[in-house]
């Protein structure tokens, strides 16, 4: 049984990046994540259980893949007068963390008589994990899959609805013209655990064939190590 | 509700001590507590206590005593063999070159990596689809300035057993030839951490040189290793100091935890063949339960070389963090070889190293028994398991083409990995 949250066990830390591995979190149980992020994952809200049931909705997402190890599917429906969510369903293959992560975000954009689209486009990986009462440093990289399967099922409502003029694009720029490395690769490296240059390389190769990128890798990783962990 | 299950399958990560252990300990902590250098007379009792309990190991290994090396762990003694040899070596073989398997712990394939670093030469040898070495392409991988061949006796993640007595046998063959070349010898290595509960430990048949074990995988203590290392195999130390065992380990030895790993040792032994056959029962039925119970599954490992105690299914479609925290809900304690567990965000080397794709890889259930274990255990676990699959499988937007994935191990690329 998933244990009620109240204030007593209520993560205080208002950090979003925890490192659980080392000190287990206030609850009497050991567990690796905070009791939120447990409540979502055993009892998850909105879930989908029979995808070829889901007809009617009004926008349809995906990000990840089964290789990387984490896959997200988003569907949404939308009060068009309002511009608002109305309603989010999901389907998420993933730990723990990312199943949490896309059961709260279902929950931040339909509560409140649901969230106004162009705020939800602004939903950040932070949010999700701040509501999540925080998740281990290692695992920040799941909550972030789920913000970007929401934008993508937002996107997808957008031309369905024929509102191209207001997509948005996943922006990303090239850092690296040789290894064709763009900034994004960089926030993943960070958010998967790289925190040197050397191990950012490692990942992505950026700037060994061409050193002459080097400083603004390295301030672009103090940038996101700032924005996740900072 | 009811009282919690516990159920713990999970023995391959460490075992608990057995009370015999805990019991012939005992009175090392603060009754015999001598350091064994001190010349009076606790001193002494404790030096003999040491040697009856190297006495009692060599025995089992049917080695002489003065080749049993107590260290700090499985770990220790790995770094201790891999580099302690390649160090030893470095006057005549400068840069000298070792053949480890593509499933070796992170021990030894981390040490390789540290040896490659200092520029020494290391292949890794790939394993068939079933973990077994591909003994042609080891063959193969042999160099003139090869002195090490490191492989484990048994898997600890899919539990096959590695052909080391066949490999030993035909590396001492070969060794005479080299040697009447004038080519440095090819010592053997072999980690045999989870294989000490449960396979012969016969040295003079196994052929090797040196060998890990440990005693958290035998009912022992953790902290406490074993290193058998072969008369006239150089060796230099990886821990200096006050020169203890034959200055290869320096450091007060452990006393309370070697009498432990004595004692555990010799228990495991003398019941091994009957535990065994106990065991492969429970791992055969385990195995055949899942695999017809719950679609998409497969056996990592092989079926009959293979641990008494280890069951490796991957199960498709679904992430083995998550599966993992369901088991627990409800009492039982398992392993994955999925990214979200490992601290890297990377999924398990072996099974990817059987040619299984990451897909595997990520849906990975390892259940390793143990002397607690019963037929009981399994049925209770084999009532929920199916259900929570089949939950977690209808929350997944994954479905792997089972054809594809049995395609994709067939056709893997089975490469030597030159460092």
């Amino acid at each position: 049984m998933a244990k009620k949250i109240t204030p007593k066990n209520k993560p205080k830390k208002k950090s979003v990046s925890v490192d659980f591995d080392i000190v287990p979190q206030g609850s009497n149980e050991s567990w690796l994540y905070s009791p939120v992020v447990k409540e979502h994952f055993f009892h998850p809200k909105n879930l989908v259980t029979d995808a070829s049931k889901m007809t009617g909705y009004d926008g349809l997402g995906m990000v990840g893949s089964p290789a990387c190890g984490d896959m997200m599917k988003i569907w949404i429906k939308v009060d068009k007068k309002a511009d608002r969510i109305k309603d989010m369903k999901w389907q998420t293959f993933g730990c723990a963390s990312a199943i949490g992560a896309t059961s709260m975000l279902s929950v931040m954009v339909t509560e409140k008589k649901g969230m106004i689209i162009d705020k939800a486009l602004q939903i950040k990986p932070q949010d999700i994990t701040k509501r999540l009462g925080g998740l281990p440093t290692r695992k920040i990289h799941c909550s972030v899959l789920g913000d970007k399967a929401l934008r993508s099922a937002i996107n997808n409502y957008f031309l369905r609805s024929g509102q191209k003029q207001r997509l948005v694009e996943e922006q990303s720029r090239i850092i690296d013209k040789v290894a064709k490395v763009t900034d994004h690769d960089i926030e993943e490296a960070v958010l998967e655990g790289a925190t040197t240059l050397e191990a950012v390389q490692k990942k992505t190769k950026v700037g060994i064939g061409n050193p002459s990128v080097i400083p603004e890798v390295e301030q672009l990783i103090r940038f996101y190590q700032e924005k996740y962990f900072g | 509700m009811p009282a919690k299950k516990y159920i713990y399958l999970d023995h391959a990560a460490t075992t608990p001590t057995d009370s015999k252990v805990v019991q012939a300990m005992e009175p090392y902590w603060n009754k015999n507590f001598g350091n064994p250098s001190s010349l009076y007379y606790l001193g002494q009792a404790a030096s003999k206590s040491l040697e009856l309990a190297r006495q009692d190991i060599a025995k089992i290994l049917k080695s002489q005593s003065e080749e049993i090396i107590f260290t700090g762990g499985g770990t220790e003694s790995i770094n201790l063999a891999l580099k302690g040899l390649i160090h030893a070596l470095r006057p005549q073989v400068p840069q000298a070159h070792l053949i480890v398997s593509a499933i070796e712990h992170h021990a030894v394939l981390h040490a390789a990596q540290s040896l490659a670093k200092e520029g020494n030469q290391v292949s890794i040898v790939p394993v068939d689809a079933d973990g077994l070495i591909i003994i042609p392409q080891l063959e193969a991988a042999i160099r003139p300035s090869t002195v090490l061949i490191s492989i484990m006796l048994a898997n600890n993640e899919v539990g096959t057993i590695e052909p080391i007595q066949k490999i030993g046998a035909w590396l001492a063959k070969l060794n005479q030839t080299r040697l009447s070349n004038h080519l440095p010898k090819i010592y053997l290595h072999t980690d045999a951490c989870q294989a000490a509960g449960a396979l012969d430990l016969d040295v003079q048949k196994l052929h090797v040189d040196l060998l890990t074990l440990n005693g958290s995988k035998i009912y022992g203590p953790k902290g406490i290793g074993v290193l058998y290392v072969r008369r006239s195999t150089p060796l230099m130390p990886i821990i200096d100091g006050g020169g203890q065992e034959k200055n290869l380990r320096s450091g007060t030895e452990n006393m309370p935890a070697i009498i432990g790993l004595a004692t555990a040792l010799k228990i495991a032994q003398k019941n091994r063949i009957k535990e065994n056959a106990r065991l492969t029962k429970l791992r055969d039925w385990l195995i055949k339960n899942i695999l017809q119970t719950i679609p998409k599954t497969i056996l990592n490992g092989h079926a009959s070389y293979r641990l008494p105690n280890n069951i490796n299914i991957s199960i498709l479609d679904i992430e083995g963090e998550a599966l993992l925290l369901y088991l627990d809900d409800i009492g039982i304690q398992a392993s994955t070889g999925s990214a979200c567990t490992s601290t890297t965000l990377e999924p398990s080397h072996v099974i990817r190293a059987l040619g299984r794709p990451y897909e595997a890889a990520h849906g990975s259930l390892r259940l390793t028994l143990g002397k607690s274990t019963t037929l009981k255990d399994l049925k209770y676990l084999m009532t929920k398991l199916p259900g929570i699959v089949k939950y977690l499988r209808q929350a997944s937007p994954v479905i792997v083409d089972m054809k594809e994935l049995n395609q994709s191990i067939k056709t893997a690329p089975k490469k030597v990995i030159n460092l």
